[in-house]
């Protein structure tokens, strides 16, 4: 499977999205923001960092990239799109998830681990996991706190849509409900704000507890990462 | 010794010729005398104007005067500490570029080489906490990348006044919380944004830093082996092309206003010479620069920081023996009226100067669009020696490259041992009051209450607003061992770095505090298993022209040399900072007598690399598993309370001895630490530094979240059992199947080993003294900085 990541101006956890699309057994594909096809890839990331340096406003920018019309399109026709961090910002941006993400209560940018909890394991990005965990996973950003109105927060929970939250007390930026991330009606477009390519290998400080998301979006059968051969 | 400046000295018996109208225009003309003045406002002493008059055999013009003003600045010419640093030895094989070098690079095998160096932006952080901050990563990842390397991790090494002062004025609580908020906002704001994890430094908090802070960016990068660009012109013909952003009138005079003279009052009329960080073009400029050197595109390239286009052009030429010509219509500017000595000095950060063979202009031009980056066909290498400057159509400069960029004054300053060192020796440091071991006072409450003093309590609320992940290397991030450890790309070998400084221990004794700190470094580096291999460092030190500070750093740099040469760990280069001195509020009605009043500390701030075969094989300093037993390794502990944190804490005057480290021991326990850790006996080691093994315990314990019980082999002195700060020492821990071949390994390296507890519960014990609730004393070690830094109520 091939695994398409957008290099936005400014993007940088594009080389780690690859990464974990390798770790899961697919193929890491760049794309480039100046492009406007897909290269026929099977899946889309939107990477974390830093597009066109947050400047105006995060995601406001990019979400006007050449590439953009494709990724809508492919959307739309039901591809697996995926927006991590500053990639859920573009995606909320450009209307394809609802809501928007503002600074973080305490005002400062956090980058530490998180436990979030999977309330949906239908989507492309998290039917390789087993349980609904917690699974430990870093969070970094300034503005990662999801908000939305009222009836909008209902609706999302009401038609499932709330696919990660943050465990009960862990909430690092002030998500409105500890909602993580979500996805969209058909639940092929997903996105949240902690780091799954950051957790895939369990040399690192990340760990290896979201490896499940890249191994069942690569459509093997799923299993804990811990299990040996036997 | 007298100030003895190694320059010719200028007839004057003659006036010397003006720069004539017929060749410069006459905006750029002055008088002798006028260019004098100018010279001196610039910061350039009478016989340093003198030299240049010299040299070019005419009065300089304006452009000259301001090139030469930034280029024989202390902080570009080191002209006061070269003497000194020609001692630091750096051969080994295993160096592919040493000092001189915009970094040091080591090659670490499997064809891969790795860049590193630390390098200091205080006194711009002090002015505009922020800005200065951010451009002083911004500084140190071009450093890196210039050398060919992708920048991979950044470590900070930061030092601030107290924030627990009460009252108005530069170094209470209120001012000192808008540093520290304003420099980790800019450490994290640029290093986040750019692309590149930290893994790690220091955070120290002492009135000395108060109206001078320390801000010392260490950074890391890697590249293949046999990709090493340097900063000099090849051939004749060869085009200079200006990449990144355009050139402003931000940071005029950074290198000289700023960063070579002491601060007085009139801080907000220095603001314009800090640099503006945009970490943004920083990105697509290094992603620009490794895409034109994987294409070996270019014959040479220098970053331009400090000086500018004037450093830039000149170091290139001049390590080449070559001239340039340049045309500074050419370069892309932000404002259009800016003079040409302003364009020739501005500071204005992301920018780059490549060389290039003419044929492939087009593709290097090509290749920065695409990156978005702007670039700029500005010169050309022309042979013979001259550096020729021109604006609209006229020659505004015209002077040998060499002597901008490797003649300037060096001076070999008076120096005088302090005579209030005796005093320090006179004090009474290894018997001091501690509640409850001298009195029946409470000894636990003193503890929690000095793990949470803010130098020696976590500094988690640092690291948080730094990305330590990105790039999916990091095994090691901040706080969770000795040395920040990133695994290298394509490889499983890892680099291991530690960044240590103790102005304490160096203000009291700089050879011994030195030695120590290289000491230290190179501990942290064998904690996570790796073995040291190279050093470099940031002298952070008051006013040169003051004979005793003079003292400290050439007393301290003896110490380097010696030190690194001992453990094996040559120097590979760093930075000088000098002048970190105020007369700013607070400072005493004697103080112009006594730097102490007016400097910082003395601090060397040592950063050691280390390797590792396998990097996942390092450890952490946090304990792991219940049932672990706890071993001192290395020396006894011995007296070590002189200089030590609980001498700070109970506000006692500086004073005592600092016991000598046995480096022979130290390299001996580096040896054992790599060992164990790569037959996989230990769990984790931390080494016993400031505040002693009670604060070894604190970050082992809150880490791991998890007890220990120590039961002490000898009580018959509490103090120095917790507190003492007597070097080489590590505290391991170990599964009980690891013991035997521990102490094997031990025994055949001749290094003691004592068992000192057990790995478990849910208490902090050390057996018939203290008993503490890890609750407690995670509250006291994770709540001390922010209650003091960020006492906000809506912390997440």
């Amino acid at each position: 499977m091939r695994v398409g990541v957008i290099t936005f101006p400014g993007s940088l956890d594009d080389h780690d999205a690859r990464v974990a699309a390798a770790a899961g057994g697919g193929e890491g594909v760049a794309l480039w923001h100046g492009d406007d096809d897909l290269s026929g890839v099977d899946a889309v990331v939107l990477p974390g960092g830093f597009s066109y340096g947050d400047y105006l406003r995060t995601g406001a920018i990019a979400q006007h990239a050449p590439i953009m019309a494709a990724v809508r399109d492919f959307a739309a026709d039901g591809g697996p799109v995926l927006g991590i961090c500053n990639g859920f910002q573009i995606l909320c941006e450009a209307g394809l998830l609802p809501g928007a993400l503002l600074r973080n209560i305490g005002l400062r940018f956090v980058s530490r681990p998180t436990f979030l909890t999977v309330e949906r394991r239908d989507t492309p990005f998290t039917r390789g996991f087993d349980h609904a965990g917690p699974f430990s996973v870093p969070v970094k950003s300034g503005e990662g706190c999801y908000h939305a109105d009222d009836a909008t927060l209902d609706a999302l929970e009401a038609d499932g849509r709330v696919v990660f939250r943050y465990v009960e007390a862990d909430n690092p930026n002030g998500s409105a409900r500890d909602i993580a991330g979500i996805c969209n009606a058909a639940g092929n477009v997903v996105g949240l704000m902690p780091h799954p390519e950051h957790a895939v290998d369990p040399a690192l400080a990340g760990g290896d507890d979201f490896l499940p998301m890249f191994t069942g979006l690569v459509g093997a059968v799923s299993a804990a990462p811990a299990t040996a051969p036997a | 010794m007298t100030d003895s400046p190694t320059l010719r000295a200028a007839d004057t018996t003659t006036p010397p010729r003006s720069a004539g109208a017929s060749r410069f225009p006459a905006n750029e003309t002055l008088t002798d005398e006028r260019a004098r003045e100018l010279g001196h406002e610039l910061g350039l002493r009478g016989d340093e104007y003198d030299a240049i008059v010299a040299t070019l055999d005419r009065v300089p013009t304006v452009a000259e005067l301001g090139m030469y003003s930034v280029m024989w600045s202390e902080h570009c010419s080191y002209k006061s500490s070269k003497v000194h640093l020609r001692t630091l030895d750096a051969t080994s094989p295993a160096i592919l570029a040493g000092p001189g070098e915009n970094a040091g690079v080591v090659d670490v095998g499997d064809g891969l080489a790795v860049a590193f160096k630390v390098e200091s932006h205080n006194h711009p952080s002090f002015v505009e906490p922020y800005q200065g901050a951010a451009t002083g990563v911004g500084g140190i990842l071009r450093d890196i990348f210039t050398m060919g390397a992708r920048p991979i991790a950044v470590m900070d090494a930061l030092r601030f006044g107290d924030p627990t002062v009460d009252g108005t004025g530069p170094r209470a609580a209120a001012f000192q919380r808008r540093i520290i908020d304003g420099v980790v906002r800019g450490v994290g704001g640029y290093g986040n944004c750019v692309g590149v994890p930290n893994i790690g430094g220091e955070t120290i908090f002492d009135d000395r830093y108060a109206t001078n802070p320390l801000v010392n960016v260490l950074a890391i990068g890697v590249m293949p082996a046999d990709r090493l660009q340097l900063a000099t012109a090849e051939r004749v013909g060869d085009v200079a092309i200006l990449l990144g952003s355009s050139t402003g009138r931000d940071g005029i005079g950074g290198a000289s206003v700023l960063a070579s003279q002491e601060f007085d009052e009139g801080l907000e009329a220095k603001r314009p010479n800090v640099q503006v960080g945009d970490p943004f073009r920083e990105k697509a400029l290094i992603e620009c620069c490794l895409d034109l050197y994987d294409r070996d595109l270019l014959a040479g390239i220098q970053d331009m920081g400090a000086a500018g286009i004037a450093c830039s052009t000149s170091e290139l030429a001049s390590a080449a023996s070559m001239g340039m010509d340049v045309d500074l219509d050419a370069v892309h500017l932000r404002e259009p009226s800016m003079e040409s000595w302003e364009i020739l000095c501005s500071e204005s950060q992301e920018r780059m100067l490549a060389l290039t063979h003419p044929d492939h202009v087009e593709e290097v031009l090509a290749i920065a669009a695409t990156w978005d980056v702007p670039a700029s066909v500005v010169g050309e290498v022309v042979a013979g020696d001259r550096l020729r400057l021109t604006r609209r159509g006229e020659l505004v400069a015209d002077l040998p490259a060499r002597s901008l960029a490797d003649e300037g004054p060096t001076y070999d300053r008076p120096q005088q041992r302090p005579a209030w060192q005796d005093g320090y020796a006179l004090v009474e440091a290894e018997d001091l009051p501690v509640p409850g071991i001298a009195d029946d006072g409470d000894l636990g409450a003193f503890v929690l209450g000095l793990l949470a003093s803010p130098s020696l309590a976590s500094a988690a609320w640092v690291h948080q607003q730094y990305d330590s992940y990105v790039r999916a290397g990091t095994v090691l991030g901040p706080g969770e061992a000795d040395a920040g450890v990133i695994r290298l790309p394509g490889s499983t070998r890892g680099v291991a770095c530690a960044l240590d400084g103790n102005g304490r221990w160096c203000e009291l004794d700089p050879a011994e505090g030195t030695r120590r700190v290289v000491a230290e470094a190179f501990r942290n580096v064998a904690c996570v298993g790796a073995t040291p291999i190279a050093t470099t460092n940031c002298l952070n030190f008051g006013n040169p022209e003051r004979p005793e500070v003079m003292w400290q750093l050439a007393t301290s740099i003896a110490a380097l040399g010696e030190a690194t040469r001992t453990l094996g760990i040559p120097v590979t280069g760093g930075n000088v900072s000098l002048y970190n001195e105020s007369r700013i509020d607070g400072a005493r009605a004697d103080g112009d007598a006594d730097p102490r009043f007016t400097h910082i500390w003395p601090t060397p701030v040592i950063g050691v690399l280390g390797l590792l075969d396998d990097a996942s094989r390092a450890i952490g300093s946090s304990f792991v598993a219940e049932g672990d037993i706890v071993f001192l390794l290395g020396d006894e502990t011995r007296s070590g309370l002189a200089g030590s944190a609980l001498q700070a804490y109970l506000d006692l005057p500086l004073g005592g001895r600092l016991a000598p480290v046995d480096l022979a021991l130290e390299a001996r326990l580096a040896v054992v630490l790599e060992q164990a850790v790569r037959a996989g006996l230990l769990h984790a080691a931390h080494d016993i530094s400031d505040g002693g093994l009670i604060a070894a315990l604190a970050d082992a314990t809150v880490g791991g979240d998890i007890g220990v019980q120590i039961v002490p082999t000898d009580t018959k002195d509490p103090a120095q059992l917790l507190f003492s700060e007597s070097p080489t020492r590590v505290l391991v821990s170990a599964p009980s199947r690891s013991v035997r071949q521990l102490a094997q390994l031990c025994v055949d390296a001749d290094v003691p080993l004592a068992d000192v507890g057990t790995v478990g519960g849910d208490r902090v014990e050390v057996q018939g003294l203290l008993d503490l609730a890890l609750d407690d004393v995670r509250a006291a070690h994770l709540g001390g900085v922010p209650a003091v830094v960020d006492p906000s109520p809506d912390r997440a």
